[in-house]
């Protein structure tokens, strides 16, 4: 990969193809994330890789070509989000995380639980605000740090750690509602 | 010391990025309301960590989109030769160009001198 982003850097379009065939995948699954909306997350890929091969010669490669590469994912998808808001109203797609485990496993009911909750994480994500859903999944699933995390989406980092702890929060109580908690719900309904 | 007091913090606890005090960790230590919640964040975020490994259906054109993107606005594909090309194209629009001009103005200069 580093020989090929390095050719892509001076220049090479066939070397950056081969990176984008490596790693589209994996950047289309964060932008889905992060976006919760398949148009969304392919306009967001789109423009990532165009600023990724104009910006090529600015990596400097003292981080991984796809943290990097996520990066400019997170701005593409918070610029998106932000436009999305000032024009439309927010369509979230219930199914369009409905991820499947299909890794083998030798606990069948360690796994079906798993996956159950993998679903059930997935899906209190998609009920988070943007700005939460953003942090949680930049930090806890993407391992961005903080700093990176609050310069790509415009905030200080101290705004950054304050959202995470808040869609921890949330999303605890909505995957494991105390009694109160389901009362509340209940009320509110 | 309250649960509700300390709940708040098990959310950073959990990773680390919170500490808590002495007397925090003693409560947590006898408390199994607390000790549950901690591992609910521990459950919490391995399922997070998973997440990553999740596949995610990909649309079948995608890569040919950004393909296309990339030919739009960034370089065509054929890299530095590739740009040899389009640069010597340049040129030579440009000359032709400038060619194109140089025979206007001639021509409406002849025709004011035979005018006048």
């Amino acid at each position: 990969m580093a020989d090929l982003v390095a050719a892509a850097a001076n220049g090479d379009r066939q070397a950056f193809d081969e990176v984008v065939k490596a790693t589209y995948a994996d950047t289309y699954a964060l932008a889905l994330r992060l976006t919760a909306n398949e148009e969304d997350a392919r306009d967001v890929v789109q423009e990532a890789y165009l600023r990724a091969y104009r910006g090529l010669k600015r990596f400097r490669g003292d981080a991984a070509f796809t943290t990097w590469l996520y990066r400019i994912t997170a701005n593409c998808a918070s610029t998106q989000l932000g436009r999305r808001n000032r024009h439309r109203h927010e369509d979230l797609d219930p199914e369009v995380l409905d991820v499947r485990d299909q890794r083998p496993d030798n606990d069948p009911q360690a796994r079906a639980e798993a996956a159950l909750l993998r679903g059930r994480v997935s899906e209190a994500l998609q009920a988070l605000p943007p700005r939460l859903r953003a942090v949680v999944i930049l930090r806890d699933v993407y391992d961005l740090p903080h700093e990176a995390i609050a310069a790509e989406l415009g905030i200080t980092e101290a705004a950054a750690k304050v959202r995470l702890h808040r869609a921890r929060l949330r999303l605890r109580a909505q995957l494991f509602p105390t009694r109160g908690e389901r009362e509340d719900d209940a009320h509110a309904v | 010391m309250q649960c509700d007091q300390l709940s708040p913090l098990l959310a950073g606890v959990v990773d680390g990025s919170a500490v808590m005090d002495l007397r925090s960790s003693e409560h947590v230590a006898s408390c199994l309301r607390c000790q549950a919640e901690l591992a609910q964040y521990r459950r919490l975020l391995r399922s997070l960590r998973h997440l990553r490994d999740e596949p995610v259906a990909v649309p079948a054109d995608l890569l040919a989109s950004i393909g296309a993107r990339l030919d739009r606005y960034g370089t065509p594909r054929g890299g530095p030769w590739g740009r040899r090309v389009a640069y010597a194209g340049a040129l030579a629009a440009t000359a032709a160009g400038a060619a194109g001009a140089i025979a206007i103005v001639a021509t409406r200069s002849r025709r004011l001198r035979l005018a006048s």
